[in-house]
């Protein structure tokens, strides 16, 4: 074994598939956290008001998180199919033209951002819904007597009070975001042209498709690195904000 | 607006979104069932049924080795997590020595820590050690973990002490209050801590592509991710589909039954399947 001092951060600097990796984990984060989090915010809110079966919902929102992210990328991948794809299939039945999902370099991360949230919406629900649960009702009886509709309530009760939940909805989707690799592995290998390759397939690759395993180590270090700012920063921001 | 009408929006938005959930899972159940040549499509019911899809997977992979792979690490894991983690967790938050609260902090820290920086270091230790394509390495660094005992610790300190002075008063081992004395009391959180170290060891699929080559060794949602990527299918979609549906089968039918704590458990502890 030989000491190389800071030669794989250089080389990590000067590397544009690390940068591209980088920047293809984000674009997923970009579209997958706000996705995430308004669905999982008008769900909860529905199943927090008075309704029958809401069990019922509660569980089937929740099915797809239990259930391994190999089967549902497995599934996902045949109704992204270009031929014969079910949303294709719709798409065409609308009178729309096709879109190709998973060979197009600039849909194929927004895809699977969408996969993404399709899967793990439900853990957000379960977390949102408790959070509404806490609101104590008397705060909401006493907007409506002093004349606020349900739109205002919902923007200067429900989002401020929720504030803790929707921080800790937030960095867990982050930290998860972050770990994206199977999506990719099984459903485009990270093409086409690297574009949906995540940062911890990047990893994977580098050390077990060209055995450097320094580098893997030093790309896995700075990722840590990146991960920590990114949830300080969305930390300080947030409880700023409100 | 009035009220009826907002409810009916709501039930609305809910149908669809249950629909948007369960759609996909039953197309493919469906597609499974399908001769090849009709697997793709919107339609769900098939000219004829036919499990051929299944036969191939069976002939193609050893996908009930896998399982019972899956299976054996998955129990390993989980029971050795609830032993070793309660025993720390106890030590923790009930028993006085210098330095506990210094030890607490650095297993709260390796909680936080991103399995990235650990991945590769983990597993050049697998190689040195001579455990790849072994059920060591598969179970070993599984075996207790940061969450368990940070659960466990709080758990564990609800308990009145005066039940654990008289407990010891009557000559029982520290051992023994932990498993007959605190475990009883405590069977939520063995439950919790339980369901989540055997979802997440079940699932996960990172480590054992790292770690395992060898097909007979592999686990479950290994072997059918690369049954998916590789050549095995020879792209037929239908035996693609039926090995993920099997993969599928064991989890749903545990949530069936016991989906109130899936849910319950997993919503608290904030940790993804």
């Amino acid at each position: 074994m030989t000491w190389v001092g800071g030669t794989n951060f250089l080389n990590l600097i000067s590397d544009p598939l690390f940068w591209k990796s980088l920047w293809n984990t984000l674009r997923f984060l970009i579209i997958h956290i706000p996705l995430q989090v308004a669905i999982a915010l008008v769900l909860a809110e529905i199943l927090n008001q008075q309704l029958r079966a809401r069990g019922f919902f509660r569980a089937v929102f929740f099915l797809p998180v239990v259930i391994s992210g190999v089967v549902v990328t497995i599934l996902w991948k045949q109704l992204y199919a270009s031929e014969n794809g079910v949303f294709n299939e719709v798409l065409l039945s609308l009178g729309l033209g096709r879109v190709e999902w998973l060979t197009s370099p600039l849909v194929a991360m927004p895809a699977i951002a969408i996969m993404a949230t399709w899967k793990n919406v439900g853990l957000y629900v379960i977390l949102l819904l408790a959070g509404l649960q806490s609101i104590p009702k008397q705060v909401y009886e006493a907007a409506t007597i002093d004349g606020a509709n349900r739109v205002q309530q919902f923007l200067k009760i429900t989002i401020p009070m929720l504030n803790p939940v929707l921080l800790t909805v937030i960095i867990l989707s982050t930290i998860n975001g972050f770990s994206l690799f199977i999506e990719p592995y099984v459903m485009t290998g990270g093409g086409p042209l690297n574009s949906t390759l995540s940062m911890n397939l990047f990893i994977y690759k580098q050390a077990f498709s060209f055995y450097k395993m320094g580098y893997a180590a030093t790309l896995g270090f700075v990722m840590a690195a990146i991960i920590f700012a990114v949830v300080a920063v969305q930390r300080k921001f947030i409880e700023k904000e409100f | 607006m009035s009220k009826r009408l907002l409810k009916w929006l709501f039930y609305g938005a809910l149908l669809v979104g249950a629909f948007t959930f369960i759609y996909p899972f039953l197309w493919m159940l469906m597609a499974t069932l399908k001769p090849e040549i009709e697997v793709a499509g919107l339609s769900l019911i098939p000219s004829k049924f036919t499990l051929q899809s299944y036969i191939n997977v069976f002939e193609r992979i050893p996908i009930s080795r896998a399982f019972l792979n899956s299976l054996l690490v998955s129990s390993i894991v989980t029971g050795s997590v609830l032993v070793f983690s309660s025993i720390t967790g106890y030590t923790l938050s009930r028993l006085q020595f210098r330095g506990r609260e210094v030890i607490f902090g650095i297993i709260l820290f390796t909680m936080m820590l991103p399995f990235q920086i650990t991945l590769i270091p983990m597993y050049v230790l697998m190689v040195k050690f001579g455990w790849v394509n072994t059920y060591q390495a598969l179970i070993v660094p599984g075996m207790i973990s940061a969450f368990g005992i940070l659960v466990f610790r709080q758990a564990y300190k609800s308990i009145p002490q005066d039940l654990i002075d008289s407990a010891r008063m009557d000559g029982c081992s520290e051992l023994r209050i932990i498993f007959q004395i605190m475990w009883p009391l405590t069977k939520p959180t063995l439950v919790t801590v339980g369901i989540i170290t055997f979802m997440n060891t079940w699932n996960d699929v990172l480590w054992p592509i790292i770690v395992i080559r060898k097909t007979e060794m592999m686990t479950m949602p290994q072997t059918v991710a690369l049954f998916a990527v590789g050549g095995q299918a020879d792209a037929q979609m239908g035996s693609i589909l039926a090995a993920a549906t099997l993969l599928a089968i064991p989890v749903v039918i545990a949530y069936m039954i016991f989906q109130r704590h899936f849910i319950e458990n997993m919503a608290t502890s904030g940790l993804k399947g």
